[in-house]
């Protein structure tokens, strides 16, 4: 794992994005094809679980160092850094063995079941024979909060470099769960005789909020206007009889989703939909908190299913018998959409998306200040001759979201309250993602969660920590919570260059993972917009 | 015999100072940093090489007395007596000897030997003052040779890619080790202002460093693939946009901390250090013998804490009022 640790030095060393992508291609040219897979993998944050507990590490380290207990507490203390501190803390090793890093990864993976005794061989012996720089990403895979410091779109577009094909393509390829251990790089990547490989999703075209006026987007006449709705946005995907369902945050949740089950009888082979899954009921969305009801349960009872049944708000149709008809127009793919959804064979989980009959767009601004009167948060914009593109292409398909503004952010800090809840953690931190893949604080807010969310998170908290700094402590990057706000300003003081007005925590996004957070760019359009 | 006061580190039998961070009549001074050298003493005593730097710091009408590694003289009945400390040129460790009890001052001081400064040698004592700057074992420096050869390569990697190369340490001790170090064959040298005074207050005792003196009228121009050597407080300074294009490395211990490599903004950090790092400091510490250790400068609590359960040793933690941490402001 020697090229790979160059990689990532080579990664943390830049804030420049050319310099992440140049490494990143560096490295693909110069590594053998299973690391390669491997590496993919992690920089694109599909990293191993943790296998040992963080105890274990700490005394091994400090046995291994030589050193009492206390001293690598302090040292650690110093460091902040659990992985670097223990890099830095042992003697220093020989470094002459090239670990492939395939074996690393899959070697971890066998640990949590074996006993402590031979986890404790195993890890002190790669410790023994790793260099410094080495040892720090070697740690770092086994303390569960690896990450590489580079956004999904940079790694995609190394690869696309190194691969010469496009980056849509590239995009479409890392979509979904797939083991670099299943896989070669051909499997992954070439095109596969027989088109997709069945469970792969499309990667989902994305829409950015509609900042200036509407008018600007021309002829009302060639838009299509439709609910913006507050569900999951998902592809159902029927192939070769299978039934696949994803999330954009792009888990598999086929099997969260049984209402969905009769679908493989039902819709044709080679048929992908686009949609908002939503809990629904007598014609109406229900609000969100329903589903969040059912996310999360291993197991859903008929109670469960009756109270939060499900539907599908289908939008777009993106293959058909088969054929990838993501290039077609909007327009061709939605009459397609409604023939196969006015079948009376397809069950009433599957609904259309409604078109705004809209004649003017004065009428569309009153229905969006309204939004929320029509169980919606604001309307979609989509070109009628817009192919369907892949992550966010500017200027075909735009999301005009009802007031207040709001931001996903990702929870990084969050410390103790004071008096009745001295012991619980109910001040929290959140951040957005910067330009450099890094987690930027942009908003503190102490309410807006329920007494019984703030225990659960509280546990949470306590078993992710990652450091402490007196009452307040560091957590891994894991939730989402939506945050609410009346206003936003430029701000010099703030990290994130914006001060937030009445910041307050308006719901968990239990749907949605870190990575799906929003950025500091969207940040600086709510404000360019204001 | 010494005793650690308001004013510093006192011996009342030779009535005399060591690195006194307030005006008194008599002071020893280790080295010629600005933490252990301060203004205002009647008269300094210090190794022959530090006198030059006392005077461009402090001002030529400074009364200064010198004294050679190992020449010694008695102040009643105390035996006195500098040694290499090899941390900056003419830094010494102070040994005072009265009645059979000899004790040791380091002051600052690193094992590892920097090409420039007489290296240290150990002093047998009976108690012994140490720093303690980088008194944890997260500190292991690699080893200079190898920060050297890395410098280099990055300075030939830049320079060929057109890019000027800034190299930030201290005036005083680190530009002088990056100066001795740098290959000059692979182009010129420019030197900040700061720097090339400390240089040209040395030329008289012999050192000689290579460098051209950036002057506001020196034309840059033409000119790429140059390196420069500047104080750490030239970063962020709009002296430093002459020089663009360039890429800018922090030479210092504190390097070795990933955080603190992000948080200074720098293109790179070196782990360069004038002191001690943990080893270092074992080493020196055992090999005096000495049975009484006073930890001043830096992580006193855990290295004191440390050497007393692994070695036995009596050793306690001394908070020096002057104190700053070095290696991070000048
Ligand atoms: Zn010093
Ligand atoms: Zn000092």
């Amino acid at each position: 794992m020697k090229l790979f640790t160059e990689l990532f030095v080579a990664i943390d060393r830049t804030t420049k994005t050319n310099d992440k992508v140049a490494a990143i291609v560096d490295y693909l040219r110069l590594t053998d094809d299973r690391s390669k897979l491997y590496a993919i993998a992690l920089l694109i944050g599909n990293r191993p679980k943790r296998p040992v507990r963080t105890a274990d590490l700490k005394r091994w380290a400090a046995d291994m160092g030589g050193i009492p207990q206390w001293l690598f507490e302090e040292s650690y203390h110093i460091v902040g850094d659990l992985a670097e501190a223990i890099a830095l803390m042992l003697p220093p090793g020989t470094s002459a063995v090239d670990y492939p890093l395939p074996s690393v990864i899959e070697e971890l993976a066998t640990l949590p079941e074996l006993n402590d005794e031979k986890k404790e061989e195993i890890i002190t012996n790669y410790w023994r024979h790793l260099g410094k720089d080495e040892r720090f990403v070697f740690t770092k895979l086994i303390t569960g909060n690896f990450r590489m410091g580079v956004s999904r779109q940079l790694v995609i577009k190394a690869l696309a470099v190194y691969l010469d094909i496009d980056e849509a393509a590239v995009a479409h390829r890392l979509m979904g769960k797939w083991l670099p251990a299943k896989e070669t790089m051909a499997t992954l990547f070439a095109e596969p005789e027989r088109g997709i490989r069945d469970f792969q999703p499309y990667p989902f075209y994305l829409a950015y909020q509609l900042e200036g006026a509407p008018e600007l987007l021309g002829d009302i006449a060639e838009w299509y206007i439709e609910k913006k709705l507050d569900g999951i946005r998902g592809q159902i995907i029927v192939r070769n009889g299978q039934l696949f369902v994803w999330s954009r945050g792009e888990d598999l949740l086929t099997d969260k989703f049984p209402e969905f089950g009769p679908l493989k009888d039902v819709l044709p082979d080679g048929t992908v939909i686009d949609g908002e899954i939503i809990p629904w009921r007598a014609g109406q969305p229900l609000p969100f908190q329903v589903m969040q009801t059912r996310i999360g349960r291993k197991a859903l009872s008929p109670k469960i299913l009756r109270e939060a049944p499900l539907a599908m708000v289908c939008f777009d149709l993106l293959e058909w018998k088969g054929q990838d008809i993501r290039e077609m127009p909007m327009q061709y793919r939605r009459n397609l959409l409604e023939t196969l959804l006015s079948s009376t064979a397809i069950p009433d989980v599957l609904l259309l998306s409604d078109l705004m009959p809209f004649n003017h767009w004065g009428e569309v601004e009153i229905f969006r200040q309204r939004a929320r009167d029509f169980r919606c948060e604001g309307v979609m914009l989509k070109r009628k001759d817009s192919a369907y593109g892949s992550g966010r292409r500017k200027g075909q398909w735009w999301k005009w979201k009802t007031n207040p503004l709001t931001v996903d952010g990702v929870l990084i800090y969050a410390q103790s309250g004071h008096g009745r809840r001295a012991n619980l953690y109910t001040d929290y931190t959140f951040a957005v993602w910067g330009d450099d893949g890094t987690l930027v604080p942009f908003a503190k807010a102490y309410s807006g969660l329920t007494d019984k969310e703030i225990a659960e998170l509280d546990g949470w908290i306590k078993r992710h920590t990652l450091e402490r700094f007196g009452p307040v402590r560091s957590v891994e990057p894991y939730h989402v919570f939506e945050i609410a706000f009346e206003g936003i300003q430029e701000s010099s003081r703030h990290k994130s260059g914006v001060a937030l007005r009445f910041p307050r925590i308006l719901r968990w996004r239990r749907d949605k993972k870190a990575g799906e957070a929003n950025t500091r760019a969207d940040l600086q359009q709510l404000l360019d917009a204001m | 015999m010494l005793e650690f006061t308001e004013q510093g580190i006192y011996c009342p039998q030779a009535d005399l100072y060591i690195d006194p961070w307030q005006p008194v009549k008599r002071a020893v001074i280790t080295h010629g940093h600005g933490d252990h050298a301060r203004w205002g003493m009647g008269c300094y005593l210090c190794h022959r090489h530090t006198a030059p730097i006392l005077r461009l710091r402090l001002g030529p009408e400074i009364a200064v007395q010198v004294l050679d590694y190992g020449e010694s003289f008695t102040a009643n009945g105390v035996r006195i007596s500098l040694h290499p400390a090899g941390h900056i040129v003419g830094s010494a460790q102070v040994r005072l000897e009265y009645a059979g009890e000899i004790w040791v001052v380091s002051g600052d001081y690193k094992l590892a030997d920097d090409g420039v400064c007489t290296p240290y040698e150990p002093v047998r004592c009976h108690h012994f003052v140490t720093e303690s700057t980088f008194g944890l074992p997260i500190y292991r420096f690699p080893r200079m040779e190898a920060v050297f050869s890395e410098i280099n390569t990055w300075w030939a990697q830049n320079a060929s890619e057109g890019m000027n190369t800034v190299l930030l340490g201290y005036a005083l001790g680190k530009s002088q080790t990056l100066l001795r170090h740098l290959d000059v064959a692979l182009g010129p040298v420019f030197l900040h202002g700061a720097v090339a005074n400390v240089n040209a207050a040395l030329i008289a005792d012999g050192y000689r460093f290579p460098g051209e003196y950036l002057s506001p009228e020196t034309n840059l121009q033409k000119r790429r693939g140059y390196a420069v050597v500047a104080p750490p407080s030239a970063l962020g300074s709009p002296w430093l946009k002459k020089l663009m294009p360039y890429r800018v490395a922090m030479c210092s211990g504190w390097m070795q901390l990933r955080g603190a490599r992000r948080r200074k903004g720098v293109d790179r950090g070196f782990v360069l250090s004038d002191h001690a790092d943990w080893e270092q400091l074992n080493r020196a510490v055992t090999a005096t013998g000495a049975e009484h250790v006073y930890v001043t400068h830096g992580y006193e609590r855990p290295f004191a804490r440390w050497l007393h359960e692994r070695y036995g040793l009596r050793a306690s933690e001394v908070h020096l009022q002057g104190a700053a941490a070095e290696e991070d402001e000048p």
